[in-house]
């Protein structure tokens, strides 16, 4: 098999996913286009392992090896992400990442409001904390 | 004197077809492959990669959150079949287990936990999706012009003995990869002690502070802290998220 197949594959889903972490805005669909990046990394992975286990004579087989390696800590990247965008909900009532600018500088404190829009705000983050 | 230059110039020639056979010939032993006549594992990988790559457009461009990651199931279940087309079929059968299996459902809890809308969401896009929109197309076509221009003449070979076969794979994983293992069964585990004691802290700090209110409603503990959170009573949802 040709190998620019899977590798342009794997181009075209991982930029997919940037384009999916860049225009989301709900973070669940953030973390969805995250495992698509990863996804795309896994099949380059996978597409060089076959090539090189039959081109090199000794071989490790990293590919593989890191492929599952990625899955592994894709799961547990996504059973953090999980739970912190579900703490993240509890605390502020949406998982709207454009909404989430607690930790943001500049001129959303300097608003009419903004002070006490922080003040909130900065006893909510000591009671996430 | 003209006959030795003719000479030359057809010794020139020669020397040159030569040369250009000989730069040629990578060229007609990969030609056996043959560019314009794929075989039929070719043929495979294009269809399903081609179903692979439109779900995964599904998944982020639609504005149905729940359809988004039923087409997320069939993005990675499409990438499964390209790793049995690409013979590492340990890894087809992981991927199948870990991300069709748990992964997914996980996101699926997510999407409910967090109330996600059942129809369509008009906001499910952030303002700035022409500029990812740019940003993707470019890093997209970039990424493709030097890949398929690295790679224009390298064929994989997948006859003989599969390359990702359980027993290779594992044989190989227990070999020359333990230390890395044993090490990421640590992570996993710190992972999940991780996961833990993010939703609970949050749970046991927020009841805290109203301990005196907790007694006189008797003890349950969500009800005082929806009404202690001054931004969270601003709408019965979030009231309802809370709890």
């Amino acid at each position: 098999m040709h190998l620019a197949y899977p590798a342009v594959l794997s181009a075209l889903l991982f930029c997919t996913g940037l384009y999916g972490v860049l225009a989301r805005r709900n973070a669940i669909l953030v973390l969805m286009s995250v495992e698509l990046m990863l996804n795309a990394v896994n099949l380059n992975l996978v597409a060089f392992d076959v090539w090189l286990s039959k081109a090199a004579q000794e071989t490790l087989h990293s590919g593989q090896a890191l492929t599952l390696f990625t899955i592994a800590i894709a799961a547990a990247e996504i059973g953090i992400g999980l739970a912190i965008v579900l703490a993240v909900y509890r605390n502020h009532g949406t998982s709207d990442i454009d909404r989430l600018r607690d930790s943001a500088e500049g001129h959303e404190s300097d608003g009419p409001d903004g002070n006490a829009l922080t003040a909130e705000e900065t006893g909510k983050a000591e009671a996430t904390a | 004197m003209t006959v030795i230059a003719a000479t030359a110039t057809v010794a020139q020639a020669t020397a040159a077809h030569a040369t250009a056979a000989h730069v040629n010939a990578p060229t007609a032993v990969a030609g056996t492959h043959g560019f314009l006549s794929p075989t039929g594992v070719e043929i495979a990988f294009l269809i399903v990669g081609l179903a692979t790559f439109g779900a995964a457009l599904v998944t982020v461009t639609t504005r149905q959150l729940v359809h988004a990651a039923l087409w997320l199931v069939v993005t990675l279940g499409g990438l499964a079949v390209e790793y049995l087309l690409l013979t590492a079929e340990f890894i087809a059968w992981v991927q199948v287990l870990i991300y069709v299996g748990s992964v997914v459902v996980l996101l699926l809890f997510g999407l409910m936990l967090t109330k996600a809308p059942i129809g369509r969401s008009p906001d499910a896009d952030s303002g700035n999706r022409w500029a990812a929109l740019t940003v993707a197309v470019a890093a997209a076509a970039a990424l493709v012009w030097v890949v398929v221009d690295a790679f224009r003449t390298t064929w994989m070979d997948l006859d003989g003995p599969a390359a990702g076969s359980t027993a290779v794979t594992g044989a190989s994983l227990f070999q020359n990869w333990v230390l890395p293992f044993e090490a990421l069964s640590v992570l996993l585990l710190a992972a999940l002690v991780g996961a833990i004691v993010l939703s609970r802290k949050a749970k046991a700090e927020m009841s805290s502070p109203p301990v005196n209110s907790r007694a006189a409603t008797g003890g349950s503990p969500s009800v005082p802290d929806s009404r202690n959170h001054p931004i969270e009573g601003n709408s019965p949802a979030e009231q309802e998220g809370a709890r």
